[in-house]
């Protein structure tokens, strides 16, 4: 970790050269070797110029040196893989807050820039950049290394890591930014990680296949869930011939190998809702089954959204009016997706009280899709009241 | 916020009292139904647990008699921690437990936290 920056400016620079001696001579023969061999030299040159290497060791390098440059380095996809799987583990420590762990994977493991970060997380540039420069210094100074953690230890760090990638990707699949390229990156980011951890054995758990699952089957709809002009397209008008249905069958795949053990975690419950979702039609038992998990979700956690979303299912299993009920006892009411679906509930049972909520919903919407959204609604329950 | 135990208590001695399996299998759905309710309001703090109608009693003098404590003739079937302001708001949330329709009920007591 202390040369963590001296690492990144090699790769600059190990990339710059590239690029201006590819485009002269053209492509090299082995890429990805080329360009391990050209910073593997540079980063020799820069310990041999550091000081303190001089002065302490440099008599025994001098002695070692030709077997140093004789070192084959390892390019077995393996072998990349794990040195990523370290580095995950090294970030995503708990002795830095969570934002800083997200932040540190887009930049060193994702090869994010910190404008896109900053852009991905809707801040600016220098609070990005002294949010990573604090991280990192903080990562050497309490000595972290860069390596899986004991078979005792890894579960608990396991869940720190999982906890990053969710929501590195609820960040690319929730996020307002209106970017939806860089948005799609954060998302597939997230899931190339998430399948790292499923493909090494020590770190294949039910719960990262429960991840892995719920990003599957969320993301088969990420193509269905946004028009041509960025603006948000809800479930149940989205064309379910758009749903990628290969993501969803990876899904169901993962899903399944996420089903050992005697844990349920969040994740397997809501990679089980999402899964329910994948069916378009709504039937009694899909959206019966969906309010039970939504039940026991609540239960792991509470969380002002699960209990929102709980209330709409209680609305498609048991009625309108039970959910209204319900609704109102949640204590939400500063909360815009509260009143959003309160309007939703009273449509057809009372539609001035629909549009009473709808129009509270706007005032504390706070970006424009949702404002869209909401006046849409608002329009065509007037449209429905004035006939 | 205080902490309040509900003690869920139905008759365990009369024969007919006892609810068939099929009578229990439909007594789920409102049970996490109602659960779930808690939950969405953040007022449960512990999902608790369903106790078995099994079960002894030590008494002094080293006596142990089969069967669950029995007073008059209900006994202890689960209990969960429930998050209210008030007592009389932990009754107001024990109204809807599906308990009362098969002729049970809830006992509420605040937890005493420890120092």
């Amino acid at each position: 970790m202390e040369h963590l920056e001296m690492a990144e400016d090699i790769v600059s620079d190990t990339f710059l050269l590239a690029s201006e001696t590819w485009g002269l001579k053209g492509l090299p023969k082995n890429p990805t070797a080329w360009l391990y061999t050209v910073s593997k030299n540079k980063a020799l040159d820069f310990l041999k110029h550091n000081k303190i290497f001089t002065e302490k060791i440099s008599f025994e390098i001098k002695q070692t040196q030709s077997i140093v440059n004789e070192t084959e380095i390892d390019l077995s996809n393996k072998n990349i893989n794990d040195s990523q799987l370290q580095m995950m583990f090294a970030i995503c420590h708990p002795c830095i807050p969570t934002e800083s762990q997200i932040g540190l994977s887009l930049n060193i493991l994702c090869g994010f820039g910190v404008e896109e970060i900053a852009d991905a997380f809707l801040s600016n540039k220098e609070t990005i950049y002294k949010r990573l420069t604090r991280a990192k210094e903080k990562l050497r100074e309490e000595k972290i290394k860069i390596e899986l953690p004991g078979q005792s230890e890894i579960n608990k760090r396991l869940e720190t890591v999982l906890t990053t990638l969710y929501l590195l990707f609820s960040e690319g699949y929730y996020s307002t930014s209106q970017n939806t390229t860089l948005r799609k990156d954060l998302c597939v980011e997230a899931m190339r990680l998430n399948l790292m951890l499923v493909e090494n054995e020590q770190t294949n758990t039910p719960f990262a296949n429960a991840l892995l699952s719920l990003m599957c089957f969320h993301s088969s709809r990420f193509e269905a869930r946004t028009n041509q002009n960025g603006e948000i397209i809800l479930y149940e008008d989205q064309d379910e011939l758009l749903w990628n249905k290969e993501l969803i069958e990876k899904g169901e795949h993962y899903l399944n190998a996420a089903s050992f053990g005697n844990k349920l975690s969040n994740y397997h419950l809501e990679a089980a809702i999402a899964y329910w979702h994948t069916n378009k039609a709504d039937t009694k038992d899909k959206w019966e089954n969906i309010l039970q998990l939504y039940n026991k979700l609540l239960q792991l956690e509470y969380s002002p959204i699960v209990a929102l979303n709980r209330t709409y299912a209680l609305s498609k299993a048991n009625g309108k009016q039970e959910a209204i009920t319900e609704a109102e006892k949640l204590n939400l009411s500063g909360n815009h997706l509260y009143h959003s679906l309160l309007g939703s509930l009273y449509k057809d049972i009372n539609n001035t009280k629909a549009i009473h909520h709808l129009q509270i919903a706007l005032t504390l919407a706070k970006t424009i899709p949702d404002k869209n959204i909401l006046l849409k609604k608002i329009q065509h329950l007037e449209q429905i009241k004035n006939n | 916020m205080k902490e309040f135990l509900l003690v869920f208590r139905r008759d365990a001695v009369t024969r007919e009292a006892a609810p068939s399996p099929e009578q229990m299998q439909a007594m789920m759905k409102p049970w996490q139904d109602w659960m779930g309710s808690l939950a969405a309001q953040n007022k449960l703090v512990n999902s608790g647990n369903r106790l078995s109608s099994e079960g002894k009693v030590v008494k002094p003098g080293k006596v142990v008699t089969d069967g669950p404590y029995v007073e008059t003739k209900e006994a202890i079937g689960g209990y969960i921690i429930i998050r209210a302001e008030s007592m009389e708001e932990a009754a107001e949330l024990s109204k809807d437990c599906p308990i009362l329709q098969i002729g049970g009920n809830v006992e509420v007591r605040a937890l005493v936290p420890m120092d």
